[in-house]
């Protein structure tokens, strides 16, 4: 266990340094988010309580589309050096690569939410400080599941020819429980009269806790040749 | 190095086949190399040179075969080093950045001071804080090279080492590869043509189509084979 540990916390330290390193990631995921939720923005009254009805669902939306441009390079920069190859090499057990991939994964979504947050707030006319703790383990909770769900898709693809195109085709309807899931507690949130939905928290738990179990016991054929 | 000579491995290759989908990269290829060999395999492109290297090194199941260590006295996996023709280092990271990642990764204790002393050994001392980016391709070779040496390798695997290099930095690789060699240390590369580190060989061994359709270790014949595979 120690050093399934050991090893992926350093490579999760190496992919959070290459990340703020080059922000590459990060920074065009951010710029998406953006931009779609503008653009949703504009196609509907934002003074409305239907709209605010809708909003929550909109906001996960894009947070899907940004997750599987996320997602896509974190197995392919691997191949650009062939340093997949010397990772499965070096490590004692390759479940150490999926649980830093998902972990960094799950943090730069995490944050490229909540910077979009405020910003959805105000475009959306919606309220969120006062109930900001259940929206971050709401955010926590949903970015774990699009980061595992994700990142398994992602190490599918990255063999195939036509990767670019197979990881939102496979990635986006395995999201569809996450969305409903996420988009619900959110709505219930966001109400004028505010609530936690434990069960849609409850189902997200179990989503990410089935993901993981799936990679721990067949990741490794996933990154075999 | 002088761990790694101490205990010395071999490798067997036992009816090894590997299939991508209808292609056959390795047909029912047997290969025993003892510990302390220095193999050189020649062969043109396609013939199953970089297939073997990746099975000897784990990071291909092979289809059908099976692949042993003689030697290899504990119950711990052996230690390979393994340079291909991608250098499996980040671009993003620095020259001690990467080996010290590795090191971690390896469980090598004293990480600080084994990536020293290894980039004193590649000669990358004063470029350590450098982007690995920024290197040029002989540079970029010696990261690999102090890369696969980190975890004191029981076995090293060369895939075409010489490849995009410069003249001198063949020169300096063949010299460190002479090193290695004369310390004990089992070695299989694959080799392009006739060069100098084919000399460095005391065995060589010819692929066609995934096969062994020469074998010699007599230095009469051993430099015959490459010039036959025709580079």
């Amino acid at each position: 266990m120690m050093p399934l540990l050991s090893n992926a916390t350093a490579i999760f330290g190496k992919e959070v340094r290459t990340e703020f390193r080059s922000r590459e990631l990060l920074s065009s995921t951010i710029v998406f988010v953006l931009i779609v939720v503008v653009l949703f923005s504009f196609t509907l009254d934002t003074n409305s309580n239907e709209s605010r009805r809708f909003a929550p669902g909109l906001l996960w939306l894009a947070f899907l589309f940004a997750s599987s441009l996320m997602m896509q390079p974190c197995f392919l920069r691997e191949r650009t050096n062939d340093t997949l190859s010397a990772l499965r090499s070096s490590v004692s057990d390759t479940f150490a690569i999926f649980l830093a991939k998902i972990a960094a994964n799950a943090l730069f979504l995490l944050l490229t939410e909540l910077l979009m947050l405020p910003v959805f707030a105000v475009m959306f006319n919606v309220s969120f400080v006062a109930q900001f703790p259940g929206i971050l383990l709401t955010f926590f909770v949903g970015s774990l599941g699009i980061a595992t769900a994700g990142t398994a898709v992602a190490a599918i693809s990255t063999q195939a020819r036509m990767r670019e195109l197979l990881l939102p085709v496979l990635l986006l309807p395995l999201l569809a429980p996450i969305l409903v899931a996420s988009t619900e507690v959110t709505v219930g949130l966001m109400s004028p009269d505010p609530f936690m939905q434990w069960k849609g928290i409850g189902f997200l738990a179990v989503f990410d806790v089935v993901f993981l179990t799936a990679l721990w016991l067949f990741g490794e054929y996933l990154l075999e040749e | 190095m002088a761990a790694a000579a101490e205990r010395k491995i071999g490798l067997q290759f036992e009816k090894i086949e590997k299939r991508y989908g209808s292609v056959h990269a390795l047909r029912n290829l047997n290969l025993a190399i003892a510990p302390g060999e220095c193999v050189a395999l020649a062969g043109r492109n396609g013939s199953g040179k970089t297939t073997l290297l990746r099975v000897a090194s784990g990071l291909t199941r092979p289809t059908r075969g099976s692949l042993s260590f003689p030697g290899l006295v504990s119950d711990r996996p052996p230690q390979i080093g393994f340079v291909a023709h991608a250098t499996m280092v980040y671009d993003e990271l620095s020259a001690e950045e990467n080996l010290l990642f590795f090191a971690k990764l390896l469980g090598v204790s004293d990480r600080q001071a084994r990536v020293t002393e290894l980039l004193r050994e590649v000669g990358l001392t004063e470029r350590k804080d450098s982007l690995v980016r920024t290197f040029s391709r002989g540079m970029r070779q010696r990261v690999a090279i102090a890369r696969a040496l980190l975890a004191e390798p029981d076995l090293l695997l060369f895939d075409e080492p010489a490849t995009g290099l410069d003249p001198e930095a063949t020169d300096w690789l063949t010299e460190h590869l002479r090193k290695h060699r004369d310390q004990g240390c089992t070695i299989l590369m694959s080799l392009h043509g006739q060069s100098d580190m084919a000399r460095l060989a005391t065995r060589a061994v010819r692929l066609e189509a995934g096969t062994v359709v020469a074998d010699t270790r007599s230095s009469a014949t051993l430099q015959s084979i490459f010039s036959f595979a025709g580079g």
